[in-house]
This record gives C-alpha cells, sequence and structure tokens, in this order.
C-alpha cells in the first residue's frame, strides 16, 4: 500500500493552499487528489474579477488567483494525481481512489479534507410544477458558458439572489439574454451589496424581494415560470401570481458543504455549518483528519478560504510533528443572531480564529465575545450581513482555559 | 442634492453618501480613498472592466476567459463585447497574452485569464 504524510482531498483553493503553506513548513511528502482533469477548482469557471484583494492585494479573475497557486505548487513539485476520485475514507487514514492509474490504497498519517461545496438544486427547494429542461442551478449555467461554449436561454429568470446567480444574470446579459429578473424569496438579498451593483443595477436588471418562484411550467422545455410574493412566514400569497415567459430558470438558492467522505471517516458534524466540527487547528473529530474552505463552512470570499486553509497546515504540521494536537474540551456556541459558527471547540492554549454569519441583517450592532463572566473581545459593526462571513482573531494570552466561549451580537 | 452610492472596488460594498451639485462632492460612509475616487467617477463618467471569453480552436477547452487590463467607459460596454466576440484563436493560447491591444482606442487591452493547451 501506498504511504503519505498528508493526502489532501481537493485540488481547488484550499487544497492547494494547505499544500503550499505545509510544503513551506518543511512537509513534502503530500498528496493531492483531485477528481477534475486540472487544478484550480470552482475557479476555473469564475471568469470574472474581484478575487484577491485580501490575499494579493489586487484584483483578479478566478482563472488568475487560481493560477498564482497551481504555478507554485508545479515549480514546487508537489506530487498531486489529477482525472482521481476519493470513493473512501477510513477513521484510520486510509484512502482510497479510482485513478487513471487504476485503483489506489494510500495510507496517510493526516488526511486534509477540501471538497468544497454544492449547490443546492431544484430538489432541496421543492418548487412545484413539470419537470422540462432549461432549469440549472447557477453554477451549471456557469460552467455551460464559461468552460462549454453553450448558452443556457435567451430569456431568463433567476431564483434567489445568491452572488453567483447575480454574477450569471450580468454574464448572460453580456452574452445577448434577456434576465427578466432576479427573485428572492427573504426580504433582504443572499449575496453582497456590491454584486446588486455592478451585476443587477449596472444593466437594469430588477431584484424582487419577498417574491418566489411558485409554479414551472413546460413539457419538454421550459416554457414560463409563476412568480407569487411571499408574506412574513415566507408563505406565497393568493392574487399576487404573476407569470414570466422565458426559456432558462436559474437557481442561485444557497451552497451546501460536501461532506460525503467526512461522514464515511466517522467525523462528527456541526449543525450550523452542514460541515465538519472542528477544534481551533480545523481538526475534525477524527484525529488527524482535518477540514478548510467550503466543505467546512461556505465562505463569501475566496481568499478567505486561501488564509483558512493556511491556518489549518499549521495545525496539520504541529499533529504530524508531535502526534497529537491540544485536547479541546472547551466549547464555542453563538446567541441566536449568530450562524455558521467555527470552530465548535477549543483548549484556551492556542491562538484562536472565530468566523460566523448573523442570521439577518443589522446595523449598528457589537459583537462581543464572552467566556463565563469575562468580556474577551468586542467590535462594532455599522451594519452586518448574513451574506458576509465576520471573523474575530483572538490572541491565546486573552484566553482562559476553563470556561466555555459564547458569540454574542448586541444590538 | 444627495445621492448614495453601493462601493464596488472591494466585498465590503461601503454605502456612500455624496452631497453637492458639483465637485469637490462632500462624501460620507467611505472606508477608505478607493471609495472616494469610485463616487467621484460615478458622479462624471463610470468605468467598469468585464470578464468574458475568446474561441479557441483545437483547444482542451472551447474559450479561453479574458478581461480588460483597466476599466472602461460604462455605455461602451456592448461595443467593447463586440470586439471581444469577433476574435478566434488556436491553441495553446496563454495567461496574459494581450489578443486586443487598446481595444477600441480606449486606453485598455484585452487579456488572457487562463491558458488553454492543445488538445
Amino acid at each position: 500500500m501506498r504511504q503519505a504524510d498528508v493526502v489532501i482531498i481537493g485540488g481547488g483553493p484550499a487544497g492547494l493552499a494547505a499544500a503550499l503553506e505545509l510544503w513551506n513548513k518543511g512537509i513534502h511528502d503530500i498528496l493531492i487528489l483531485e477528481r477534475e482533469k486540472k487544478l484550480g477548482g470552482i475557479l476555473r469557471q469564475c471568469i470574472h474579477d474581484g478575487f484577491g484583494l485580501t490575499r494579493f492585494g489586487e484584483t483578479l479573475s478566478g482563472p488568475e488567483y487560481a493560477s498564482r497557486f497551481v504555478r507554485q505548487a508545479e515549480a514546487l513539485g508537489i506530487p498531486c494525481m489529477t482525472d482521481t476520485t476519493v470513493l473512501e475514507l477510513t477513521p484510520d487514514k486510509r484512502v482510497y481512489a479510482a485513478s487513471p492509474e487504476g485503483f489506489l490504497e494510500i495510507q496517510a498519517k493526516a488526511v486534509i479534507l477540501a471538497m468544497g461545496c454544492r449547490e443546492r438544486t431544484r430538489g432541496a427547494i421543492s418548487i412545484p410544477g413539470t419537470r422540462p429542461a432549461g432549469v440549472y442551478t447557477a453554477g451549471v449555467a456557469q460552467a455551460y458558458i464559461n468552460l462549454k461554449n453553450r448558452m443556457p436561454g435567451k430569456n431568463v429568470v433567476i431564483l434567489g439572489s445568491g452572488d453567483i446567480g447575480m454574477i450569471m444574470a450580468r454574464r448572460m446579459t453580456l452574452e445577448g439574454a434577456k434576465v427578466l429578473g432576479v427573485f428572492e424569496i427573504q426580504p433582504y438579498a443572499s449575496g453582497l451589496p456590491r454584486n446588486i451593483e455592478q451585476c443587477l443595477n449596472d444593466y437594469d436588471i430588477p431584484l424582487y424581494l419577498s417574491h418566489s418562484v411558485t409554479d414551472i411550467r413546460g413539457t419538454d422545455r421550459l416554457e414560463s415560470v409563476v412568480v407569487s410574493q411571499v408574506d412574513e412566514q415566507l408563505q406565497p400569497i393568493p392574487g399576487t401570481e404573476k407569470e414570466y415567459p422565458c426559456d432558462a430558470l436559474i437557481l442561485s438558492v444557497g451552497l451546501i458543504p460536501e461532506n460525503e467522505l467526512t461522514w464515511m471517516a466517522g467525523a462528527e458534524a456541526d449543525e450550523g455549518t452542514k460541515g465538519a466540527a472542528v477544534d481551533e487547528a480545523f481538526q475534525t473529530t477524527v484525529p488527524g483528519i482535518f477540514a478548510a474552505g467550503n466543505v467546512l463552512h461556505v465562505h463569501d470570499l475566496v481568499d478567505f478560504v486561501s488564509l483558512e486553509a493556511e491556518q489549518l497546515a499549521d495545525g496539520a504540521a504541529r499533529y504530524l510533528q508531535d502526534g497529537a494536537l491540544p485536547e479541546c474540551g472547551l466549547s464555542v456556541t453563538g446567541d441566536p443572531m449568530v450562524g455558521q459558527l467555527v470552530p465548535a471547540r477549543f483548549s484556551g492554549t492556542q491562538d484562536l480564529t472565530v468566523s460566523f454569519r448573523v442570521r439577518k441583517p443589522v446595523k449598528n450592532c457589537r459583537v462581543e465575545l464572552w467566556q463565563g463572566e469575562t468580556l474577551i473581545l468586542k467590535k462594532a459593526f455599522p451594519k452586518a450581513l448574513p451574506a458576509e462571513m465576520i471573523q474575530l482573531a483572538v490572541k491565546k494570552e486573552a484566553l482562559g482555559q476553563n470556561e466555555d466561549l459564547e458569540v454574542r451580537v448586541v444590538c | 442634492m444627495l445621492r448614495t452610492f453601493t462601493c464596488i472596488m472591494c466585498p465590503q460594498g461601503c454605502e456612500i453618501t455624496a452631497e453637492g451639485a458639483n465637485p469637490p462632492y462632500s462624501l460620507t460612509g467611505n472606508k477608505c480613498k478607493k471609495g472616494a475616487a469610485y463616487v467621484e467617477q460615478e458622479l462624471t463618467a463610470p468605468m467598469r472592466n468585464i470578464a468574458t471569453s475568446i474561441l479557441v480552436d483545437g483547444g482542451e477547452l472551447p474559450l479561453a476567459s479574458v478581461r480588460l487590463s483597466a476599466p472602461i467607459p460604462k455605455d461602451r460596454i456592448f461595443d467593447v463585447m463586440a470586439e471581444i466576440r469577433r476574435i478566434r484563436r488556436t491553441a495553446p493560447v496563454h495567461e496574459g497574452d494581450v489578443v486586443i491591444p487598446d481595444v477600441l482606442g480606449l486606453g485598455s487591452d484585452v487579456i488572457v485569464t487562463k491558458t488553454v493547451e492543445r488538445e
């Protein structure tokens, strides 16, 4: 059986950043396993710009952002297998994969989960109606246009105001399609304000809040969708139905971490993030198996994926040196305004980065970190949106080692 | 006169309010100088970058993604799209290749953002 110090599952931004950082720390017995034919992950189809402002101080397209990492990995000769799909991961860190060389069996000392996330589909949100062709998730439409040179439709309705949906609204408009509107069930947009501005407002594409698609019509091809206003309980209001003739419906209704291998390995899940429950070093509940990037919790910006994976590499390197990481017996919890909280556990002996999102938009709030009766950190936010991830860095000197940590959003 | 802008220079998306009919405008809400420059530009001559693709023959992908080296006037976006649509290259094309220098005399180059090797 093949051996490796570290097997990294996924060659997108998280896996690449973790690999490079491990290499820089002197850990060279690495193997990246990537399902696609090329490294780079979803960035290869994200051709718009706006990546890299935090990580590199300049704005890049997705392919350029990815190639900065890919070129470094190639120059260093970091071992990598593409076209290779991991089929199974065991709690004792055996990795089974299908590759062009045949079936692979690898015993790793540490495994890094960097599989990213997948899109919620029509099935996940149960839209009634027929089952015609012409209903796509935003990422699938993006792959058709930007990788395959295929146009998904000419008259387009977009459901959900996620960033990818808004970016596809602009992209399809540039390619000559008419985007009839973006419909969002919540009373606020789920994507970033800059994308409402530069993807919708710039092209006079209307955004309808508190609206949802309530019927899909057409037999072979999509012919129209029916849109209704929704009430405060997000239920359609009878009498508000409006029919939009269209040949494509694009769904941008959320992302879910892709964790089949994680659960197979026996790692515990976190209800809030739908990813693994991890400690301060991004270690799952299975010692030596780590997770970072969108497989752990869905990020707003790729820059933070890279930075998180680099932090993970620090923990993974310490694990390989010492054979174990400090016991993390203390929990991190949040008040009802706090969602997607990472990490779940900490020791109090290491620096800590706490990430979360507010559950609904708030203005003039204060985020506070409490350990028992002690206020560890507070930070004021003029506005906070569910679209944006909030990160708080805490130095180990500020932390006690006896009490749990609570994140509070005070308005 | 009060006007409000959502800055698109970075993901923070500051809400910036500009007061005054003529420059210099009085600005509030921007966390950095880029935000001020953005609003000044929006009030005089809005500029945007665009990303799209060119056709590639004989490559591992049928397309190579491109962007502009510098923003162009917002009202010229569709003119520039029409220019880019005329381009067709044979693989390989490389990240950084200039496929249209100084597109439509607007002072911006169309550059390849993804290497596409021969099939």
